[in-house]
């Protein structure tokens, strides 16, 4: 029974140049969990996995596998990690059963084994018809099964997943969430990074939200949710006074609900979505507030954003993530 | 844990791991040339044109700066040496690839001998020269082309041909990790080749290059492989031509691939 965490993440400091990626990250990863790296592009959250799996050393700080610092011992390291990255990284040119095979005889692993690995994961990653074929002619959605088959051929202790799910269809991306869970059931753990709360919240025992460079959360996706709300009602008024007005109607409401305004859009958020959305349009309706536009929504990254970052402007100009 | 037990690779076959993972590496880069045989073609097409061009072409007015032997005698050397030069270019396209299609993070990642991926390159790359200057001999020995001094004199100007294009991979293989994508790395790799190639006695005699130009053309280990092969075809003193080459050889590699290493272990 292993005590010690998987992964400790104390006080990573890393610079490009004058840009700093990451600014006093610490965390810890209990054996045999998903982690979940939430943030939008440019968060941090590839440097955290590339400084993890030993691409990249940090300028200051201490990371750990399994015990093992990472910058110290990255060959041992790289024995228990599976890295699959942000990218299908797998070559065009080799079918998907020689890809497989690569990885396994660069793993080190004896030919019978890695054999029998290859052709177990192509089963259950659903590629083994196209085995036998370049990769050059699968799909975005084949080539990312192939991507995280390639990474678990060394069935690794710790299995990085950097935006697993980017690019995939919905029926796909279902299929690589079970087969997380089913490795998570084994015993593996698993870093996932993700822009999606949604993900977040599907796979992850635990999730850091990354912002800037610095953890702004590190909670349980249903502490995160609860803070939320489980329920966004958006609704644009015609002005900003009216804006205004109407964001004080809505603050009057009762049901733990939170209200944000940027300009002429009001964000009010609740965990009980359908009787707040009545009361809402009862207290509108006898203002003479009527919405230019109404929408509802479950929460997405923007918001996890709003409520999370002091800077709630910077968040809303960023590239829209939405939670599908 | 301890630090020891950390260190320890697995399995008795220690020492013959990197070999295995140079191996798996190798034949990696060469499945492109089965799978994608077009690519083998392109990069016989183009010295093909060139043997045909100097050989029909500028042949008549080459001869005339050298009395005595044939153009094709003198043009063959310098092609074979044009080809291996040429072909390191593939080197850079290659490692600029799977730098871009970040192919080489996944390596880097795993438990394989470091030195693997640079190797794995360079010998493959090597091995597609074999293929390539045999196939120019062949079209050498079709339009005319004859040796003179023998053929163990012959195959030993072929091994250093092969020994030299070994060593332009390398520089190319730097230029490729520097640069990080394949059209890049061919942009940045043919003003490098250019003079090399033709500011050399690989195809024209350096004696008919103006002075200030001569100096460079006759010492630049291009000429100087050139005429090192060429003596071993012609007969002539061979050794040191021969000599000067291999020590162009090694003080390349001896640069370029620690170079090469440093870029690859290079993180962030």
């Amino acid at each position: 029974m292993q005590t010690e965490p998987a992964i400790e993440v104390h006080r990573l400091r890393k610079a490009f140049r004058d840009q700093l990626a990451l600014d006093d990250v610490s965390f810890e990863v209990a054996p045999g969990t998903v982690f979940g790296l939430l943030g939008p592009n440019g968060a941090g959250k590839t440097t955290i996995v590339r400084i993890l799996t030993t691409l990249l050393q940090p300028d200051a700080g201490s990371a750990r596998l399994l015990g093992i610092d990472v910058h110290r011992h990255p060959a041992a390291v790289r024995r228990r990690i599976g890295l699959a990255g942000q990218y299908a990284t797998v070559d065009p040119n080799l079918t998907g059963r020689e890809n497989l095979r690569l990885i396994g005889r660069l793993s080190r692993l004896p030919r019978a084994v890695f054999r029998a690995r290859a052709d177990d994961l192509l089963d259950r990653f659903d590629l083994a018809d196209a085995a036998n074929r370049p990769v050059r002619g699968y799909s975005g959605g084949m080539r990312r099964r192939l991507d995280v088959a390639a990474a678990l051929v060394s069935r690794p202790a710790v299995l990085f997943l950097d935006e697993p799910t980017t690019g995939l269809d919905l029926s796909s991306r279902n299929g690589l969430w079970g087969m997380i869970r089913e490795l998570v059931t084994s015993g593996t753990t698993v870093v996932l990074t993700t822009q999606y709360l949604e993900e977040a919240d599907q796979l992850a025992d635990r999730v850091a939200v990354i912002d800037h460079g610095r953890v702004v959360a590190d909670d349980t996706p249903a502490a995160l949710k609860a803070r939320l709300g489980s329920t966004v009602v958006e609704f644009e008024l015609a002005d900003g006074e009216r804006a205004a007005a109407a964001q004080r109607a809505a603050a009057g409401l009762d049901g733990g609900v939170a209200v944000e305004r940027t300009d002429r859009t009001v964000r009010v958020r609740s965990n009980d979505g359908s009787r707040l959305l009545l009361q809402l349009v009862r207290v509108l309706d006898d203002a003479g507030l009527p919405p230019v536009s109404l929408q509802v929504r479950t929460p997405t990254l923007d918001d996890v954003f709003l409520d999370l970052t002091a800077d709630g402007r910077a968040a809303t100009t960023r590239e829209p993530a939405v939670a599908r | 844990m301890t630090a020891g037990a950390i260190a320890r690779g697995a399995g008795p076959s220690r020492l013959l791991a990197p070999a295995r993972d140079i191996g798996a590496v190798t034949w990696r880069n060469l499945t492109v040339l089965r799978r994608v045989p077009r690519l083998l073609l392109f990069s016989t097409v183009q010295p093909l044109v060139f043997v045909l061009l100097f050989r029909y072409v500028f042949g008549g007015v080459a001869s005339a700066s050298l009395p005595g032997v044939p153009y094709v005698d003198f043009l063959m050397p310098g092609v074979f040496v044009q080809v291996a030069v040429f072909g390191a270019m593939n080197t850079a396209i290659g490692l600029a690839t799977d730098v871009q299609s970040g192919l080489l993070e996944r390596f880097r990642s795993l438990p394989m001998s470091r030195s693997a991926v640079l190797f794995g390159r360079t010998l493959a790359d090597l091995t597609r020269d074999v293929l390539v200057v045999a196939l120019m001999v062949a079209v050498g020995f079709a339009i005319g082309f004859r040796i003179h001094h023998g053929v163990p004199a012959f195959l030993g100007g072929m091994l250093l041909v092969l020994l030299f294009g070994f060593a332009m991979a390398w520089v190319f293989a730097v230029v490729g990790l520097a640069v990080g994508d394949p059209e890049s790395a061919q942009a940045a790799a043919f003003p490098v080749l250019a003079p090399l190639v033709f500011a050399s006695s690989a195809f024209i005699p350096v004696a008919t290059m103006p002075g200030w130009l001569q100096g460079f053309a006759a010492h630049q280990p291009v000429s100087v492989t050139a005429s090192a092969v060429r003596a071993a075809v012609l007969g002539g003193p061979i050794a040191s031509d021969a000599w000067q080459a291999v020590a162009w050889c090694v003080g390349i590699v001896a640069v370029f691939a620690p170079l090469g290493a440093w870029l690859y272990h290079r993180s962030g």
